[in-house]
C-alpha cells in the first residue's frame, strides 16, 4: 500500500487534487482552491454523516450552492446475508433476512416466507388466524417505520420536536411488538407455516387501547408540521420525480403513489388475506417531498383502520391455530421458560416422548435438518413501508435454500436521487433523500 | 497528560483521579456512528421514554472532533472499516469506544466474507455490549459501567502500575476454549 | 419425500468404507422442462401477444415454463435486449417496470453455468413475468437493459459484483457492494463463505460452511 496519510491537507490522484479538511485550516484551504482554476468542487458526504440515512455516501459535484452531480455510493452495510442463507435452514433463514430492512423486519419475513410457503405449495392451507396475525403486525410494522421516517427527516431538516414525538409513538408500537413476540426489533415471529406463537391473554385489550392512543397522538405531528409555512417552503417542489421517471426507475412505494398512481400491491395482488380489509390508497399529484410525507403521514390512519379490523376478527377466530398442520413442517408453537432457563413447550415433551413415536420422528428431523422443499423458483411480494419488496427463491430440493434473492425497494428508489437533485441545492438534497428514505441495511444486504 | 506530570507523584494524584474521573464522565458525548439496527435502538435510547439526557449525553456530535464516545452500533462491513478507523483517529482524547449489540462485539450471526469479526480488530474497545439489538436500557446499564470504569481511571504512575499488571494477567491466562468445567 | 433420483454418491461402500452418507451426496440440479398449452390465467394472452409483436419467437425463446402459478421465458443470450424492448412498447403487453435482476450459479449445468432472472411487471395490465437467461462461464457476456429500463443500471452493477456476469453497454459496471478492490464476486458457488471459527468456553465451532452437514 502506498504511504497515504489521512492529514494531510491535500495530495494528488489520479483524478485531480483531493483536500481533507482536518480543522483550523480555513484559510490556507481557500488560498490553496482559489488558486487553481476549478470552479466545480467534489464534496464527499461520507458514510458517517448525521444528514445521510445510515450508511450513506453521496457524492456531490458543486458549483457554488448548487449540485451539478450527484451519485450515491452504497455497500457500506454489505452483509453478505444472501449468501449465508444458503448455508442454514429454510426456517432459520427468517432470522437472517430479518435483518436486511431493519426498520421493517416483518415484512422481509412475511415476503421469505410466502415465497418460501409458494415453494410448497401451501399457501391455501397456512390458517387464517395465522394470516390475520401477521396482517396486523405488518400494519404496526408500518406505523412505526413511517415513524422513524418522519422523525428522522424532520430531524434532518431541523425539526427537532418532530422526532421526539414520533419515537413516543414508535415505542408503543415496540410495546405491543414485545407483548406479542418477545422482542422489539427483528423478532424472527413469522415463520414458514404461519406465526411462532399466539398472543397472549389481555393482548387484544391491549392492542385495542393502543390504537386509540395512537390516533389521537398522531394529531400532535400533524399539528407542528402540516401547513407550517417553514416545512412547506423546505419541502414543496423539492426532489421532483414523475410517472414517467419512477416506471423506468422501478420505484414503487410512496415515491410512486406521490405521482398520482394508486399502485399498492394490497389491492393489485393481495397476499394474506388482504382482499378482505377495507382501507384507502393515498395518492397525492405533487410529486414532491412535501406529497411523500403528506402520504406517509394519511397512511398511518389507513394501517390502524386495518387493524382494528384484523382485531375483530381475532376475537372471532380465538382458540384457532396459529400454524399449518402438517407436522413435517409445522414446529410446536407456544414455548415457555422452563427451570432451567430454555424455552420448551411440556406438552410438546410429553406428546413426543411418551405418546407418539411419529412425533418424535417429526422433532428429529426438524430439528436437526428442517424441511425439505420441492425444486423450482417464485418471486413473491409485499408492500412495504418503502414500495415494492420482493423475494426470488430458487430451491434444488434441500433442506437449505439454494439461492434467496430480495428486490428491496430502497435499492431502486436510491437511484432516483441523482434525477431528484440535479440541479438542486445541498440542503434539497437532505430532503430529497429524506423523502426516499433509504434503509441502508436493505439497500446493501 | 500534562497536568498530572506536573504534579508530586503518590500523594496529591489520588484525589486529582477522583477529581478528573468525575469531570470527565459527567458529560460524555457520543459520536454519530450508528451502522445498522442497533442505531435504531441507540436513538430509541436518546428518545423520550428512554432518556440518554439524563447524563448529559443528548446530544450526539456529528463531528467526531467534538465527541469523546463512539458508539459503534451496528455490523461494520470490510468497505466501512477503514472509515471507522478514520473516524477513531479523527477523535481527540480521551476518548472511549463502546461496541454496541453482538456484531460490533464479535461478528454476531454474521461469520462471513464481508463483515469485520469484532470491531476490536480495529480500534480498542472500553465496553462490549451483547444483545441482537441490546435494549436501550442495556445500554444505559452499559454506558453506566463505562461511568464507573472512567471515574476508576488512574492517572500517571498508577496508571503505568495498572497496564502492566493487566498485561501480565492476560499473558497468563488461558485461551478461552481451553477453560474447563464452566459450560452448563 | 427424499428425490433421491436427483442425488448420487449417498450410500454405499466407497473408500474408507463410511456407509452414513453425510459429506459425500452429490445433488444434481434439475430445471423444469417446458410446459404445454393451454398455460391459464393470463399467461396464454401473454405468449400469443408477444409471438404476434416477436416474429422470431420460435427460435429466440428457448422455454416457456408455468410453475407455481408463475410465466418464466427462458431467452437466447444475445437477443435479450430485443425480446425485452418488444415486451415493454406492444400496447397489449406494456411491461413497464423491471424489478431488478438477479443471478443464480449452477455450477453444475456445464455451459450454462450463469443464470440471470429479469422479473418484469406491467402496471396497466397488472400482469407479471420472468425472464430468464443462461450464459456459460467462459464468456460470461449479457447484454445491458439499461436503455431499455434505467432501475437495472445498479441491479447489474451488483450481479456483476456478486457473479462476475459483464453487461456490454452498461454505462459504467463497477462494483457496488464490495470494496472496488475486491478480488472474487462472492456468491458463486465455488467462493468460500469466509467464516472464522469462534471460541467458546471449552470448545471451538467451526464456521457454518464447514461444519458437518446431515443433508
Amino acid at each position: 500500500m502506498t504511504t497515504y496519510d489521512p492529514y494531510a491537507s491535500s495530495r494528488e490522484t489520479t483524478e485531480g487534487r483531493v483536500y481533507s479538511v482536518t480543522g483550523n485550516d480555513w484559510d490556507s484551504l481557500v488560498t490553496e482552491i482559489g488558486a487553481t482554476k476549478e470552479e466545480r468542487v467534489v464534496v464527499n458526504m461520507g458514510p458517517q454523516h448525521p444528514s445521510t440515512h445510515g450508511v450513506l455516501r453521496l457524492i456531490l459535484e458543486l458549483e457554488g450552492e448548487t449540485v451539478t452531480e450527484a451519485r450515491a455510493g452504497i455497500g457500506y452495510l454489505h452483509t453478505g446475508i444472501e449468501k449465508n442463507a444458503e448455508y442454514r435452514n429454510w426456517t432459520q433463514g427468517v432470522t437472517f433476512v430479518t435483518r436486511m430492512d431493519y426498520l421493517s423486519p416483518v415484512f422481509n419475513e412475511t415476503a421469505y416466507c410466502l415465497g418460501v410457503e409458494k415453494l410448497l405449495g401451501i399457501t391455501q392451507e397456512i390458517p387464517e388466524r395465522a394470516s390475520v396475525l401477521r396482517v396486523m403486525m405488518m400494519e404496526f410494522n408500518r406505523i412505526s417505520s413511517h415513524m422513524v421516517a418522519l422523525g428522522t427527516g424532520a430531524l434532518e431538516l431541523g425539526a427537532l420536536s418532530p422526532m421526539i414525538f414520533a419515537f413516543r409513538e414508535r415505542e408503543k408500537v415496540l410495546d405491543i411488538f414485545e407483548m406479542v413476540s418477545g422482542l422489539r426489533m427483528n423478532m424472527a415471529y413469522v415463520r414458514p407455516g404461519g406465526v411462532a406463537q399466539d398472543l397472549p391473554d389481555g393482548g387484544l385489550k391491549k392492542i385495542r387501547e393502543t390504537v386509540k392512543e395512537l390516533r389521537h397522538n398522531f394529531k400532535d405531528n400533524e399539528k407542528l408540521l402540516v401547513g407550517n409555512t417553514i416545512w412547506m417552503k423546505r419541502t414543496q417542489g423539492v426532489g421532483y420525480l414523475d410517472l414517467a421517471g419512477c416506471t423506468t426507475l422501478g420505484i414503487t412505494g410512496p415515491v410512486l403513489r406521490s405521482t398520482g398512481m394508486p399502485w399498492d400491491l394490497r389491492k393489485s395482488e393481495p397476499y394474506c388475506g388482504y382482499e378482505n380489509y377495507d382501507f384507502d390508497v393515498i395518492t397525492n399529484n405533487d410529486c414532491d417531498v412535501y406529497g411523500r410525507f403528506l402520504i406517509k403521514m394519511n397512511e398511518l390512519e389507513q394501517s390502524l383502520r386495518i387493524i382494528e379490523q384484523a382485531c375483530d376478527k381475532l376475537e372471532k377466530l380465538n382458540g384457532a391455530p396459529v400454524k399449518v398442520e402438517d407436522k413435517k413442517l409445522g414446529s410446536p408453537a407456544d414455548l415457555t421458560v422452563g427451570a432451567d432457563g430454555m424455552g420448551n413447550s411440556k406438552e410438546h415433551i410429553a406428546h413426543i416422548m411418551t405418546q407418539s413415536m411419529e412425533g418424535l420422528i417429526h422433532h428429529f428431523k426438524l430439528a436437526t435438518e428442517g424441511f425439505r422443499v420441492p425444486a423450482g423458483q417464485v418471486y413473491t411480494v409485499v408492500e412495504s413501508p418503502r414500495g415494492e419488496l420482493g423475494a426470488h427463491l430458487v430451491s434444488d430440493g434441500g433442506t437449505h435454500p439454494y439461492r434467496v434473492h430480495f428486490r428491496e425497494p430502497s435499492f431502486n428508489n436510491l437511484q432516483s436521487l441523482s434525477a431528484m437533485c440535479e440541479g438542486s441545492m445541498i440542503a434539497d438534497v437532505v430532503a430529497a433523500v429524506a423523502s426516499i428514505d433509504p434503509v441502508m441495511g436493505g439497500v446493501d444486504r | 497528560m500534562g497536568l498530572e506530570e506536573q504534579l508530586p507523584a503518590g500523594f496529591a494524584l489520588t484525589t486529582v483521579e477522583k477529581l478528573a474521573g468525575y469531570m470527565r464522565k459527567g458529560s460524555l458525548w457520543p459520536a454519530t456512528f450508528g451502522l445498522a439496527c442497533c442505531a435504531i435502538e441507540m436513538m430509541a435510547a436518546g428518545a423520550g421514554r428512554y432518556d440518554l439526557a439524563r447524563f448529559g449525553m443528548e446530544v450526539f456530535r456529528a463531528s467526531p472532533r467534538q465527541a469523546d464516545l463512539m458508539i459503534v452500533a451496528g455490523r461494520v462491513s470490510n468497505k466501512m472499516a477503514p472509515v471507522v478507523r478514520q473516524i477513531y483517529d479523527q477523535m481527540p482524547g480521551p476518548k472511549w469506544v463502546i461496541a454496541m449489540g453482538a456484531c460490533a462485539s464479535s461478528g454476531g450471526m454474521f461469520n462471513n466474507y464481508a463483515i469485520v469479526q469484532g470491531v476490536d480488530h480495529i480500534i480498542p474497545v472500553d465496553i462490549y455490549l451483547p444483545g441482537c439489538p441490546p435494549r436501550p436500557e442495556m445500554l444505559m446499564d452499559a454506558i453506566i459501567k463505562l461511568h464507573e470504569q472512567i471515574s476508576d481511571t488512574k492517572l500517571g504512575i498508577n496508571r503505568e502500575q495498572i497496564i502492566r499488571e493487566v498485561e501480565a494477567a492476560a499473558l497468563a491466562s488461558k485461551p478461552t476454549f481451553q477453560i474447563q468445567g464452566l459450560l452448563k | 419425500m427424499s428425490d433421491n433420483q436427483n442425488a448420487s454418491g449417498s450410500f454405499g461402500v466407497h473408500g474408507t468404507g463410511d456407509t452414513s452418507g453425510y459429506g459425500l451426496l452429490v445433488r444434481k440440479s434439475a430445471h423444469p422442462g417446458s410446459t404445454e398449452r393451454p398455460y391459464g390465467g393470463y399467461f396464454d394472452e401473454v405468449a400469443d401477444e408477444l409471438e404476434k409483436a416477436y416474429p422470431e419467437f420460435a427460435t429466440d425463446i428457448e422455454r416457456i415454463v408455468i410453475d407455481r402459478g408463475e410465466l418464466t421465458l427462458h431467452v437466447k443470450a444475445e437477443r435479450l435486449a430485443h425480446v425485452a424492448r418488444v415486451l415493454r412498447d406492444t400496447p397489449t403487453l406494456r411491461f413497464e417496470m423491471c424489478m431488478g435482476v438477479n443471478g443464480a450459479h449452477y455450477p453444475q449445468d456445464k455451459e450454462r453455468e450463469l443464470h440471470c432472472v429479469y422479473p418484469l411487471l406491467s402496471l396497466t395490465h397488472n400482469r407479471r413475468i420472468r425472464l430468464e437467461v443462461s450464459v456459460p462461464d467462459s464468456h460470461p457476456h449479457l447484454p445491458s437493459l439499461v436503455e431499455i429500463w434505467a432501475g437495472n443500471n445498479w441491479h447489474e452493477r451488483e450481479t456483476f459484483d456478486m457473479f462476475g456476469i459483464i453487461f456490454d453497454g452498461h454505462p459504467g459496471l463497477t462494483r457496488i457492494l464490495m470494496p472496488d478492490d475486491w478480488i472474487g464476486h462472492p456468491q458463486r458457488k465455488d467462493y468460500p463463505l469466509g467464516g472464522i471459527p469462534v471460541e467458546y468456553i471449552g470448545a471451538v465451532v467451526p464456521p457454518p460452511s464447514e461444519r458437518r452437514s446431515y443433508t
